[in-house]
């Protein structure tokens, strides 16, 4: 028997990396969960290639995926590695910079061939050199997995395909995670021989760390200190598909949905599409311009409507965006942004659809836009997208991006009473007046929400210059500034409505760093890092970006310096300069990647060592 | 329980109190006319019944009517009315679009609504020219026909509203013509008993841009020569006493022969209209019929049924509640693994 040491660790991340056909999204996925189990703060990172199955072994299908968990309470899935499980040598490649210097690399030492080094692009072997640097572990997982499923009717390819079960088994043992979750989702969803070489391979690689001398010390992580309450794990897009289905629920009305695939948010219509029965119809268009027309269609017969996209997409619905903006009907537009301009980089991040959410129709037209800042932060962004569109009766956008799309964390399960019920109210006839689409509530300037099948209120709307309160379709240039004037102020209203941005830190002092959307968490984690080095720093994260809280003037003359991090060229950055003549200094990365907190860190460092 | 009565209604009440801004003369105020006439026959409450159209002068049509009416973007009311559809199938929805908006723009949305099959109607105004745009060449115009952007005589080989929609599988099909009151009623009652999607062209002159381009079918002195007017279990058979002729298929291929007065046409080989083939070939050789060599059909080409969008997504969610019962929102976000933290 042998004796290992146990070491507690507060904070631990690891990526996993191999084919895009080798499972790691999978196998990341499943140790998220056990993870979560076990108490953590956890934040993750899958990064993928856009090809399904991209030539094997060669960089371009290396598909990886990022966990970071911890004891303490934490922000992203961490700038660097503590330890990296590559399948094989391209994975290896395109890794190995992200891993922290003496940091653990597991390989499957099988797929060192000199063909498979070849064609990952190295010209001589790493192994000796990697060893000097790191902890270098070779598992011949091809064999070992092998072995264990010795015996099962299985051809040699079905049992290759168990064998991140086996990686998996082993990084549970190694840090003390449970396989429960594992072996039910694994129960639930295979049968016979490959259930049992699933289950079989997963022991095996537990009982592998156990026994093997490659592993002399095995970890714990304490689990985090976290607010009382049920948890699950949760990714960006299954939120905003659980927001969706929600709002129908706390506004009483039945959702549609009107979509045209495409990554990365198809999965919000794939989840949305499961959930029938709350009532919920979900229709796949012949494209998106026909997903936002649909969808404006079930506004007018109404139904709470949402239509959702990627960049691209977005673009294609944006000139029936402006007709709702005419008509003023309440619909949702989500756009999970992805790396532009044109196809792009479709499973990469970006925020570059920011202005093209608020100006990117023609003319002047005014539409509210708002971000989530977390996965978790999605479910509730989209039931207040829903609830603005209806007291407003305007289109409002949602902007995700893709980094919130596929991350997950540990998200607590909101009590559904508090997600506050707003049932939707339509118009019905009011005695023997005249019915008029344009009459307005005075304080919201919303319009009624009258809908056909309501006798007395026939009357028709349309995108032509309109007259306010009739419908009647007018020319004259008084009206049409009138009208102009009116959608603008309808909007600029919402400011009135929504709660005055917060800032964390101090109320005032040297440098704020503003942000917006997804890249919370790294602005987080570095302005903390900053503080608990003493800094004075500090933070404000934006949801809405149009209209802004009524107080963001005032909040960032309070400070010095103000600092704008976005994965774009610095568009909030333009628009806070634009609008508030205050000396916003934008820090733009657009690498299809999230911020690292290192990356804030420096620029913060740079800005507080700027003298002026 | 029985049904709330439907109050009897007039041509009047369904008349807008927008005045109608076509130019003098446009087939749309026959058309516009005659919907309003058939709409108080078809039983259906007006606060029922929406009209949607997309942009050209035919989308126009919606601001006249006295029912529920959105005029949307261009090419794209067949997507806006799957979506009303869709939402409240107990609507009666109209589309209305032209020959630029529906086969140019719209040419998509209109194949995917037809092959979806909502229980719609879409009103194909064709007058084989751009009009709002002030005259250039549309998707149906002749070929070499002259217009302001094809001065030189256009070099699009037009298309045919109803092979199009007979390809994208249409369960109802048909032609008419603006002018012709009784015809056009009579269609536009059809095609709203049709369960499914109808599509019907009216042909339509453009008195601005396209004068008389339909002049044969619609003055009633040729129209005998000129129309094969389609009645179901009837001969194809057209022209005057002295001058009958029919429509034989000769291998698949449709040619006129002359027919004398005493003939029986059925005997002759004459081919005996079926609205109800299965396949498309029938339709499809009907659709073929043109000027100069053949008469144009007017009346309905095809009925057959098929089953709904609108009922079968209804069914799902139906069926869905009936499995699972009616969603919990909480049962949602418990679901899967959880954890408690104390």
């Amino acid at each position: 028997m042998i004796t290992k040491s146990i070491l507690k660790l507060d904070d631990v991340a690891i990526r996993f990396a191999g084919d895009s056909g080798d499972g790691m999204q999978l196998t990341g996925t499943k140790f998220t969960d056990e993870t979560a189990l076990a108490g953590n703060d956890l934040s993750t990172y899958p990064d993928f290639p856009a090809e399904i199955r991209a030539p094997a072994g060669t960089m371009a299908g290396v598909s990886g995926y990022q966990i970071h968990f911890s004891s303490r309470d934490i922000h992203t899935p961490a700038d660097t590695v503590d330890l990296l499980v590559a399948f094989n040598p391209a994975a290896l490649r395109a890794n190995m910079e992200d891993v922290r210097s003496q940091g653990m690399v597991i390989i499957n030492s099988d797929s060192f061939t000199k063909k498979s080094l070849t064609r990952a692009g190295y010209s001589e072997d790493p192994r000796v050199d990697l060893a000097t640097r790191y902890n270098l572990v070779e598992v011949p997982l091809t064999s070992l997995n092998r072995e264990a499923l010795h015996g099962l009717s299985l051809t040699q390819r079905e049992m290759d395909r168990c064998k991140n079960f086996f990686a998996l088994g082993l990084l549970c043992w190694l840090y003390g995670r449970s396989m429960n979750a594992t072996e039910r989702w694994l129960s639930g969803k295979f049968k016979g021989d490959v259930l049992e070489g699933n289950l079989r391979t997963l022991k095996a690689g537990h009982a592998f760390g156990e026994t093997t001398e490659l592993f002399p010390t095995h970890y714990t992580v304490p689990s985090a200190k976290i607010e009382a309450g049920t948890y699950r794990n949760i990714t960006g897009n299954t939120a905003l598909a659980w927001g969706i289905v929600a709002a129908g629920e706390q506004m009483n009305n039945p959702v549609f949905l009107g979509a045209y695939p495409i990554t990365p948010a198809s999965e919000v219509l794939h989840e949305v599409a499961r959930h029938r029965h709350f009532g919920v119809k979900t229709f796949q268009a012949e494209d998106e311009i026909a997903a936002a027309s649909a969808t404006i269609g079930a506004a007018f017969a109404g139904q709470l409507a949402v239509t959702i996209s990627s960049g691209p997409g977005f673009i294609l619905k944006q000139e029936a965006i402006g007709l709702a903006v005419m008509v003023e009907l309440p619909l949702v537009a989500i756009n999970v942004q992805r790396a532009g301009p044109a196809t792009g980089s479709p499973t990469k991040t970006e925020q570059g659809d920011l202005l093209a959410s608020i100006f990117g129709r023609h003319s002047q037209s005014p539409v509210p836009v708002l971000a989530p800042s977390t996965p978790g932060d999605c479910f509730h962004t989209v039931i207040e997208a829903f609830k603005m569109a209806v007291e407003f009766m305007t289109p409002v956008i949602v902007l995700s991006d893709g980094y919130l799309a596929n991350s997950a964390e540990p998200w607590k399960i909101p009590d559904v009473e508090s997600l506050g019920r707003q049932p939707v109210v339509f118009a019905t006839q009011d005695g023997d007046s005249k019915f008029q689409p344009y009459s307005r509530v005075p304080e919201t300037l919303a319009r009624p929400w009258a809908i056909p099948g309501t006798p007395g209120l026939e009357h028709r709307i349309g995108g032509l210059t309109k007259e306010d309160v009739t419908g009647n379709i007018v020319y004259g240039a008084e009206n049409h500034q009138h009208m102009v004037n009116l959608r603008a102020e309808k909007i600029a209203r919402i400011a009135n409505s929504i709660p005055p941005a917060e800032v964390e830190g101090p109320d005032s002092g040297e440098l704020l760093v503003i942000g917006w959307g997804g890249t919370r968490g790294a602005i987080v984690a570095a302005v903390e890092e900053c503080t608990e080095n003493g800094q004075e720093v500090s933070q404000v994260h934006l949801r809405h970006l149009n209209p802004f809280p009524g107080n963001i003037g005032e909040l960032l003359g309070r400070f010095e310096k103000v600092l704008c991090p976005e994965l774009n060229e610095g568009q909030l950055a333009m628009l806070l300069r634009a609008r508030y003549l205050i000396d916003v200094q934008s820090f733009s990365k657009i690498s299809g990647q999230p911020f690292k907190v290192g990356e804030i860190v420096d620029q913060i460092q740079k800005i507080l060592n700027t003298k002026d | 329980m029985a049904a709330d009565p439907v109050p009897k209604l007039t041509r009047k009440d369904f008349v807008a109190d927008q005045d109608v801004r076509w130019c003098p003369g446009c087939g749309d105020y026959s058309i516009l006319a005659n919907v309003q006439r058939v709409m108080p026959e078809l039983g259906v409450p007006r606060e029922n019944i929406v009209f949607i159209s997309g942009i050209g002068c035919s989308s126009r049509f919606p601001y006249y009517m006295n029912t529920y009416g959105f005029h949307t973007i261009h090419g794209r009311a067949p997507a806006f009315a799957t979506g009303a559809k869709a939402a409240n199938p107990d609507l009666s929805v109209w589309v209305v679009t032209g020959d630029g908006d529906g086969l140019s723009i719209g040419g998509n949305h209109l194949l995917h609504a037809i092959r979806r099959n909502l229980d719609v109607q879409i009103l194909l105004f064709n007058n084989r020219v751009y009009g709002l745009t002030k005259g250039q060449y549309s998707p149906t115009s002749e070929l070499g026909m002259q217009t302001k952007s094809s001065p030189h005589g256009s070099i699009d080989h037009p298309i045919d509203p109803i092979s199009f929609a007979l390809g994208c599988g249409a369960t109802f099909v048909a032609r008419t013509i603006d002018v012709d009151a009784p015809h056009l009623q009579q269609v536009l009652r059809r095609a709203h008993q049709h369960k499914g999607t109808s599509f019907v062209e009216i042909l339509q002159n453009c008195p601005v841009f396209n004068d008389g381009v339909f002049s044969e079918v619609e003055d009633r002195k040729t129209r005998s020569e000129t129309a094969l007017v389609l009645e179901h279990g009837k001969p194809l058979t057209f022209g005057s006493a002295g001058q009958l002729k029919g429509i034989v298929l000769d291998h698949g291929v449709p040619k006129v022969i002359n027919l004398r007065d005493e003939d029986d046409p059925v005997e002759r080989g004459v081919v005996v209209h079926d609205e109800s083939h299965q396949t498309r070939s029938y339709a499809s050789a009907l659709a073929t019929l043109k000027r100069p060599d053949f008469p144009v059909p007017v009346g309905v080409i095809r009925e057959v049924e098929k089953a709904c969008y609108e009922d079968m997504l209804q069914d799902q969610v139906n069926h869905a509640i009936e499995t699972n019962g009616p969603g919990d929102l909480n049962t949602l976000l418990h679901s899967g693994d959880t954890w408690e933290v104390s």
